[in-house]
């Protein structure tokens, strides 16, 4: 799960990682009186949305008037932005952080998540701040500096000691060696402490004054954690998801919209995932990523038809069901049932295979259903690619809540 | 021979009075499996289907001498499960559960290292030594005592998978599934060497998934270390960057972690990759028959 900027720096604020003073505002009159507040020789007004690269699209805005921030407000608010991380479609703004602006000496990045060849939380550090990081690991390795911590004792003052000087911290600002070690620690113990997949601050800002401040804040939260934290729960906003996966989320299906045309419906995540490659070889693109889950009934099948459907770029539904323990029988019941909740309006196609699949296909050919029952992956595949044509998705990025 | 489990293999089920453990210990029983106990906090002096069952795995392994544990624990206390049989001796720990806390895994991992105990998953589908013992959720009959062994981090692509081979008279020797979660105890590496020892295996079929370089660290060991023909499929080919498909360790980040690198390291390895699911039986029939 994404939050955005300003509830990432309430959390930095809460654990003593030093962030500009700042309110997210929903309105030019909230920010009027909250920059008069504020009183500051340097105002930012930054769009909040669930996105990276707002600077570049035009997202933040700097003033040194007070009497400009309600201006600056009012065009942000409402805005569509459309940045690399969006998509063509963009992302309306609906709320906005103010906050004092900083001067600044020299741009940081810094960084937290769990190393999956180590299964340790490893730091990630480099003195090119304000870049994205994928850039600067890519063009300049040896400017990444990696500091693992190990879980069993957390985090140590040599773990900071060891990010500071490989940074250089010593040559270009030796006044916040100590200050940084603190700030990594408290990272640290946030990251821990609130299940974060990954905590990013990018730029960390050695200030002119030679103060450490977190000037961009962005942190995403591990989903099998959230049921141990009410207040991070509290932090989503559905307004930056997409409704059709939150439909289905409600359902307990895992459904990730793309943008081809084949509606796709199938138990198990690596064989929905292989379900979609077969699509694309059979010379289509899958419109979405949908996993039914290993105990898919009638209810869940519906639901999965019903959200399918909702997707105007769906041309043809194909379901794939390897049946384990999830007993093809039944599965061929759910969506001879769900066919009468649901008005199927395009081509479908079955494949059914494992627990029961022959006794599951012929109800399924029973049934007076118009639709094809298949029992090879490869054949499925091609028969409804040939029943929706052989159609090229435009090349976007995925539409939701993409970091 | 086989891998990991054989017959002789006995087996503790942590969860065992929930639906899923009573359930899932019964299949594995019925498969042939040497299911000896169950445990259950404060539910010792009962009986599942006629597995006796314990308050503690220590308790387990002082009456039964089990030496692999099945875990269906739901996630908030499945890292706790773990460490518990790591604790009682328990060899081979092999976890169901899907969805623990990725903190919990990486205290669980750092408790585990330098220890003998060997973790499987978390969600996977367990292990099976075709009919010698089932020790997971995965359906035995699809299975055929065979010369191929599957390792995977997909459960039903795996029975996909296994159903080619069967169907094609190959059959399986083990298959392991090593689960989805981006922080899990074994990995390809640790599976890929097991089958080159085993007489009975003659060829490997690995399936991975976007997400990590588990792929990547495995070509760069089968370059070196593997003369077995390894037949791989990697999903997740039309999967977008940044999105999360279902499993919690599917997903390219950075712009690392996609199928089409990982394919590229393993056919550098002279690993035959698969581009369509469906090919992967006959690929390892083509393989076997040079």
């Amino acid at each position: 799960m994404n939050v955005h900027e300003f509830q990432a720096k309430s959390l930095f604020a809460q654990f003593g990682v030093p962030v500009p003073r700042g309110k997210e505002v929903k309105t030019p009159l909230q920010a009027e009186k909250w920059a008069r507040e504020l009183n500051s020789p340097v105002y930012v007004v930054k769009a909040q949305i669930h996105a990276g690269g707002r600077g570049k699209a035009g997202g933040v805005k700097i003033t040194k008037n007070q009497a400009d921030v309600p201006g600056l407000a009012k065009e942000l608010m409402g805005k569509t932005l459309v940045t690399h991380q969006t998509g063509p479609k963009g992302r309306k703004v609906r709320r906005l952080l103010v906050e004092e602006g900083a001067g600044i000496a020299k741009e940081l990045y810094l960084s937290l998540l769990v190393d999956r060849d180590t299964g340790w939380p490893i730091v990630i550090a480099s003195t090119e701040g304000g870049m994205e990081i994928e850039e600067v690991a890519a063009h300049t390795p040896e400017k990444i500096i990696k500091e693992l911590i190990d879980p069993a004792v957390g985090f140590q003052g040599y773990n900071g000691r060891n990010v500071a000087f490989a940074l250089g911290l010593n040559v270009i600002e030796p006044a916040v060696i100590n200050p940084f070690v603190q700030l990594l620690g408290n990272l640290y113990r946030m990251f821990m402490d609130k299940n974060a997949a990954m905590v990013e601050i990018n730029p960390l800002v050695i200030t002119t004054d030679k103060k450490l401040i977190a000037l961009d804040g962005k942190v995403s939260f591990d989903d099998n954690s959230l049921f141990k934290h009410p207040d991070v729960q509290a932090m989503r906003d559905l307004n930056e998801e997409e409704p059709l996966e939150i439909e289905a989320t409600a359902n307990n299906l895992n459904y990730v919209k793309l943008d081809g045309n084949i509606g796709c419906m199938v138990n198990g995540a690596g064989l929905a995932m292989a379900t979609m490659d077969v699509i694309k070889l059979a010379g289509s693109e899958p419109a979405n990523f949908l996993d039914v889950g290993g105990g898919a009934t009638k209810e869940t099948v519906a639901a999965g038809f019903r959200i399918l459907l909702k997707d105007k770029n769906v041309k043809g539904i194909f379901i794939n069901i390897f049946g384990g323990i999830v007993r093809c029988e039944r599965i061929a019941h759910g969506v001879i049932e769900a066919a009468k909740e649901v008005k199927i309006t395009v081509p479908l196609v079955v494949r059914l295979q494992g627990t029961n699949a022959e006794e599951g296909r012929t109800l399924l050919k029973d049934s007076g259903l118009k639709l094809d029952v298949a029992d090879d992956l490869w054949e499925a595949a091609q028969k409804i690619v040939g029943m929706t044509g052989k159609k090229r998705a435009r090349p976007t990025a995925a539409a939701g809540g993409a970091h | 021979m086989s891998i990991l489990v054989d017959k002789n293999t006995r087996v503790v089920v942590q969860g065992i009075t929930g639906k899923e453990g009573s359930f899932h210990a019964t299949q594995c029983k019925a498969y042939g499996t040497q299911v000896v106990a169950g445990v259950t906090p404060g539910k010792a002096g009962q009986e599942v289907e006629g597995i006796p069952v314990f308050n503690t795995v220590r308790d387990a392994v002082k009456k039964t001498q089990c030496d692999t544990s099945l875990i269906f624990v739901p996630p908030p206390f499945a890292g706790d499960a773990i460490l518990e049989a790591a604790d009682a001796g328990i060899q081979l720990v092999i976890c169901i559960t899907e969805g623990i806390p990725v903190n919990d895994m990486v205290r669980v991992k750092r408790a585990l290292r330098n220890r003998l105990v060997r973790l499987i998953g978390p969600n996977c589908p367990g292990v099976i030594t075709v009919d010698e013992a089932k020790i997971g959720i995965m359906p035995g009959f699809i299975h055929k005592k065979g010369v191929v062994g599957v390792v995977s981090r997909s459960g039903t692509l795996t029975y996909e998978a296994v159903h080619q081979l069967s169907t094609l008279g190959l059959g399986e020797t083990t298959c392991v599934g090593i689960g989805g979660d981006p922080v899990n105890g074994t990995s390809f590496v640790d599976v890929l060497p097991l089958f080159e020892q085993d007489p009975e295996t003659k060829a490997i079929v690995m399936i991975g998934e976007i997400g990590g370089d588990a792929e990547e660290k495995a070509a760069e060991f089968i370059k070196k270390n593997i003369r077995k023909p390894v037949v791989s499929f990697i999903a997740g080919i039309t999967a977008p960057p940044g999105r999360r498909m279902g499993h919690a360790g599917a997903i390219i980040s950075g712009g690392k972690g996609t199928a089409s690198e990982k394919m590229k390291a393993l056919e550098a390895a002279g690993v035959r990759v698969c581009k369509n699911p469906a090919e992967i039986g006959m690929t390892v029939k083509a393989a076997l028959e040079r």
